[in-house]
């Protein structure tokens, strides 16, 4: 996985509850059979004004003027900051490939969704749950000042508001934490444990015989 | 100690606790399909891996696949999408690759993973099961352990048979009383994400637990199960009891004879021990509950469909109000306005939640006789498997909606997200079985409000929703 450590960009506010996945990356684009190239279709139905297909040209699409991503002043963002239940509904993982595609590397929320938080470990992006109460100073602070740029560091759980002096603690598990910050393939980090996956197939399969049909036919 | 369900399935799956809080759970079934699994076999042979062990994966593919028969006779050629097509036989050939078992898209077993796995009896009472798919949660109904996972779990589990998880909370709904009739699984189960809201339960497995929910049958219990993740739960659980013995015995994939006998002794113990604790605790009375429809883009914005769409004006939150007015704006109605005067331009009876054969005999019987309105563009029924169409077909239902004015599909996810043909034009309302209203989701722009079947079949009759507890012959 991509690894993460620390990181510093501008902020972009999208002040919304329960972001779903539909959102985040409509379904006409899970045709895809890439982990790429999601990007230019984030928020395919907030960003542009008429429906998107895939393999077009976005260049040449509507835009919608209003979007927070398409200001100017957040056209680099690299932060999103979003209200609570962010990635809700489907488990598809192309919502935090198409975050990262356009080039976001953390979400700053009051509460996730779980399959999305999970996703988003397996791909480097850090997704970073503070308070209600933070999540709203920090709306205000990046409304009053677009354009803000908050200091990630992910050994230190801190999200640092240099304008503001302001730091923040976030609490994270270790085992996430440790797989970002040396970016560990987990896949290769569980075959460590082949012995003790084998022990548990040989207990299962003389206790369950029935979820071995080999066994039982 | 008194164990939950959950900490009963989560122990008999342990195979190592680590230090840093994070365990090693076993898998026993992983169900497969094409949206998300491409990249999960790329990953797996970039790295040089193998699946861990091929027979307890079962692949199929469901969601792009075309439901209209002509189309769907000519096989892949059928699916008119050319992206939609390269995804299905993706799949086939990752699965033929590596030996993984299944159902292609002509085998008449073939459906919605959700819908078959439970069928086949490839999901038993008791077992861990996983699917790169949100809905997985449905298998709970049997009393497994199951749920949703992203492509990176979907190769996780390919190449170990296992996956790292923390150990989630224990949460009770505990339902009193009886539905009345013409209240389904899934008023019951949207009433219930109505209560706690769509972030309510997560973090959480949820057991329904409780006199109503005994009533209901194996399929009722898998409607129920399939929307927990609606309420932010990863995973939903009914203990196993007589029923659950009863619905598994005699399916394809199940044990027989002496092994048979050794299972049904183990599934017995799947239920949550006198005194066991629970983190959370949420009680609903079940005869005090209408057919429900859903006015938003979020399966918690339901009602009633005898109230009226709620006024933003008095919302205090202003967060609340904002996202009440964005919803209201979306789906183009009127505070105030009755929900049963919400007219409705398509119908759609299908989905993992409710496309089995209980949910369409329970439209048929409200369609048989009547026909749809004439201001419905259109009204599908969408069996959730091959085998269910087969069934439905056998009791003659098909001919009830065909003589209806409904059109008869095949086997697929369909309009439930419109990955295929089946969708909703912008503005069109839609009376939908399904499990999501979120903006877009049926189709862009497209308005849905989430049903139950016989709510769904009356709306297809009359064009607008009606109360079914007024209707009694519709
Ligand atoms: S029927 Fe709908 S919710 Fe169920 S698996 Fe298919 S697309 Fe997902």
């Amino acid at each position: 996985m991509q690894q993460f450590d620390s990181h510093q960009g501008v902020v972009a506010p999208l002040d919304r509850a329960n972001v779903d996945t539909d959102l985040i990356i409509p379904k006409q684009f899970l045709k895809s059979i890439r982990r790429t190239g999601f990007g230019p279709n984030l928020f395919d139905s907030l960003r542009y004004l008429d429906e998107g297909a895939i393999g077009q040209d976005n260049d040449r699409r509507p835009r919608n003027p209003d979007f927070v991503l398409n200001k100017p002043e957040y056209s680099s963002a690299s932060i999103l900051l979003a209200r609570e239940n962010f990635g809700c509904g489907s488990s598809r993982e192309h919502a935090p490939w198409a975050l990262l595609d356009f080039g976001i590397r953390c979400v700053i929320a009051p509460s996730f969704a779980d399959i999305f938080y999970n996703n988003s470990f397996k791909n480097g992006l850090l997704p970073i749950v503070l308070d209600d109460e933070e999540v709203a100073e920090l709306f205000i602070a990046v409304k009053s000042a677009p354009g803000l740029e908050l200091a990630v560091d992910l050994a230190a759980q801190t999200v640092i508001d240099n304008d503001n002096q302001r730091t923040y603690r976030f609490s994270i598990d270790e085992f996430r934490k440790n797989c970002l910050l040396d970016g560990l393939d987990e896949i290769g980090l569980t075959l460590k444990s082949s012995a003790a996956i084998k022990a548990f197939e040989a207990r299962q399969r003389a206790s369950s015989p029935w979820l071995y049909p080999e066994q039982s036919a | 100690m008194a164990k939950t369900l959950y900490d009963k399935l989560w122990d008999s799956h342990l195979v190592e606790q680590r230090a840093d809080g994070s365990a090693l759970i076993y898998i026993d079934r992983h169900l497969i399909h094409e949206v998300t699994s491409p990249q999960a076999f790329e990953g797996l042979r970039l790295a040089g891996r193998a699946p861990w062990r091929v027979d307890a994966n079962l692949s199929m593919p469901d969601h792009n696949v075309s439901t209209d028969r002509a189309e769907r006779a000519q096989g892949m050629a059928g699916i008119v999408d050319p992206t939609s097509r390269v995804q299905v036989e993706t799949l086939a050939s990752n699965v033929q690759a590596y030996d993984i078992p299944g159902f292609s898209m002509d085998d008449p077993r073939q459906g919605i993973v959700h819908v078959v796995g439970p069928e086949q009896g490839a999901t038993l009472p008791g077992m861990t099961v996983v699917c790169g798919d949100s809905h997985t949660s449905t298998h709970g109904a049997l009393g497994a352990l199951a749920h949703g996972i992203g492509t990176s779990e979907v190769e996780h589990v390919l190449a170990t048979q296992c996956l790292v998880q923390q150990k989630m909370q224990n949460m009770l709904v505990w339902v009193e009383g009886s539905l009345p009739v013409g209240v389904s699984a899934k008023d019951l189960v949207l009433a219930i994400i109505g209560r706690i809201g769509t972030a309510g339960a997560t973090g959480y497995a949820i057991e329904f637990a409780g006199p109503a929910v005994r009533e209901l049958s194996i399929e009722g219990r898998m409607t129920v199960c399939n929307m927990a993740i609606e309420a932010g739960a990863r995973a939903g659980l009914v203990a196993v009891d007589q029923k659950t013995i009863d619905y598994v015995r005699g399916r394809p994939m199940a044990p027989t004879g002496q092994m048979w006998d050794k299972a049904e002794v183990a599934w017995r113990e799947l239920v949550s021990d006198p005194g066991a604790e629970f983190d959370r605790r949420v009680d609903l009375d079940a005869s005090a509950l209408k057919p429900q429809v859903t006015w938003g883009n979020s399966p918690e914005l339901v009602l009633p469909v005898d109230e009226n769409v709620p006024d933003p004006a008095q919302e205090s939150d202003p967060a609340k109000r904002e996202s009440m007015q964005r919803a209201l704006e979306y789906m183009g109605l009127e505070p105030g306005q009755a929900i049963s005067d919400i007219q409705i331009d398509r119908v759609f009876i299908g989905s993992c939640t409710n496309s089995r054969l209980e949910d369409l005999r329970a439209a048929a019987s409200i369609v048989a006789g009547h026909h749809v309105a004439d201001s419905v563009k259109q009204a599908l029924v969408v069996p959730g498997s091959g085998t269910v169409k087969q069934q439905a077909e056998a009791e003659g239902l098909d001919s009830i909606f065909s003589a209806a004015g409904f059109e008869w599909r095949e086997p697929g996810c369909s309009m439930c997200l419109a990955m295929n043909a089946d969708k909703l034009g912008p503005g069109e309302h839609c009376a939908s079985t399904s499990n999501r209203n979120f903006e877009g989701r049926q189709g862009f722009g497209g308005r849905t409000h989430l049903v139950s079947p016989s709510m769904a079949a009356a709306a297809a009759i009359h064009g607008h929703f009606v109360n079914l507890q007024n209707h009694s012959e519709a």
